[in-house]
């Protein structure tokens, strides 16, 4: 596949170089001249000096043939343009933004970029996953189907310990896929009972996430 | 009507002193406080301190019942980002878009932004000017 990054900071660095290794035709396009020569003395010909919102910088690196435009530069309105001027002058058929804002998820979204990566957002849900005492944590976000994949700790003085499943109001938009008890696994199934410290993994709907955290009794 | 002018640099300041000179309600945007002091002294209008591709600040500035909203910063893609949001959040009727970049201008010409490009505005005078002189 043909790809091309916009931004040479840590982020397209590191992704241009994984790219690479697995094989794809990557391009990374940094405007700044200092940070240019550092990066071409590692990646040779794959970095070009320029902007990638500009339409002649990105006819001259071929972007109506790229598969895939990334942009990750730290200014959430030039990741935004970069998408935008792909799909609209090159017709690029996939574009990826870097979030620097995770408020700005749903602007992207509506203004038709395929795909938004909001590490700010990813490295909070993996601290709080690490704070000892928090219950319910958000793992991934399959944002398509509207899903969120939760870890939930039940605390032992939830309500539904020593319940079977079946006998718990679950909200209808929420399931309990796995529960880890000490080092082993459970795939639950109606009669399976929730003990305290059950880690439970659930899949849930954006809406039925207070329903959830109700009926498992836990509270953020 | 009232108006929400994100940038308050020479032209985002004249705009607003003529806007608010016509009688209309003004809100200027700049992240700098300095800006501001290129307003005319009688100024009657708000200065809202912030960046303005945040929709927060847009809000302060009350995006939410402005019947036009202005992007003259000195960034070609900020101005882009916050029109569009202007546009297709808070669906503001009239919204005008300053564009550096003659390219960008027409791509999002085409897509549907109201946009001016002083470049190729200004180009087109002084063309006219020297073409005059002959």
């Amino acid at each position: 596949m043909y790809i091309i990054v916009g931004g040479g900071g840590d982020v397209g660095y590191y992704l241009t170089k994984s790219l690479l290794n697995q094989g794809h035709e990557v391009l990374l396009l940094e405007k700044g001249s200092a940070r240019f020569q550092a990066l071409s003395d590692e990646l040779g010909q794959s970095v070009v000096r320029g902007d990638a919102c500009e339409a002649r910088t990105m006819e001259e690196v071929g972007a109506s043939r790229a598969d895939i435009v990334i942009a990750v530069t730290g200014e959430d309105d030039d990741n935004l343009v970069i998408c935008q001027m792909a799909k609209k002058r090159f017709n690029v058929g996939r574009t990826i933004a870097r979030l620097n804002n995770p408020k700005n998820e749903l602007i992207f979204q509506k203004l038709g970029i395929d795909v938004t990566v909001s590490p700010t957002k990813s490295i909070l849900s993996l601290i709080e996953a690490e704070i000892p005492g928090s219950t319910f944590v958000t793992l991934m976000t399959l944002k398509r189907a509207g899903l969120e994949i939760m870890e939930i700790r039940i605390p032992a003085n939830s309500p539904i310990v020593g319940k079977t499943l079946n006998t718990i109001n679950l909200p209808r938009s929420g399931n309990i896929a796995l529960i880890i008890r000490d080092k082993e696994y459970i795939v639950p199934t109606a009669d399976t009972k929730i003990l305290a410290n059950d880690e439970v993994y659930a899949l849930v709907s954006r809406e039925g996430e207070e329903a959830l955290r109700t009926a498992l009794g836990t509270t953020s | 009507m009232k108006i929400v002018i994100l940038g308050c640099g020479r032209v985002g300041a004249a705009l607003a002193t003529m806007m608010d000179r016509a009688g209309h309600q003004v809100s200027v945007i700049d992240y700098s406080n300095e800006a501001f002091r290129r307003l005319d002294p009688k100024f009657n209008g708000d200065t809202i301190i912030g960046n303005g591709v945040d929709e927060e600040v847009m809000i302060r500035a009350g995006i939410k019942d402005a019947d036009a909203f202005a992007a003259v910063t000195n960034g070609d893609n900020r101005n882009i980002m916050a029109s569009q949001i202007a546009k297709e959040i808070f669906k503001v009727k009239k919204v005008v878009c300053r564009i550096y970049d003659p390219i960008r201008e027409s791509t999002y010409n085409e897509l549907g932004l109201e946009t001016i490009c002083p470049t190729v505005i200004g180009a087109q005078m002084l063309f006219e000017a020297l073409e005059n002189n002959k």
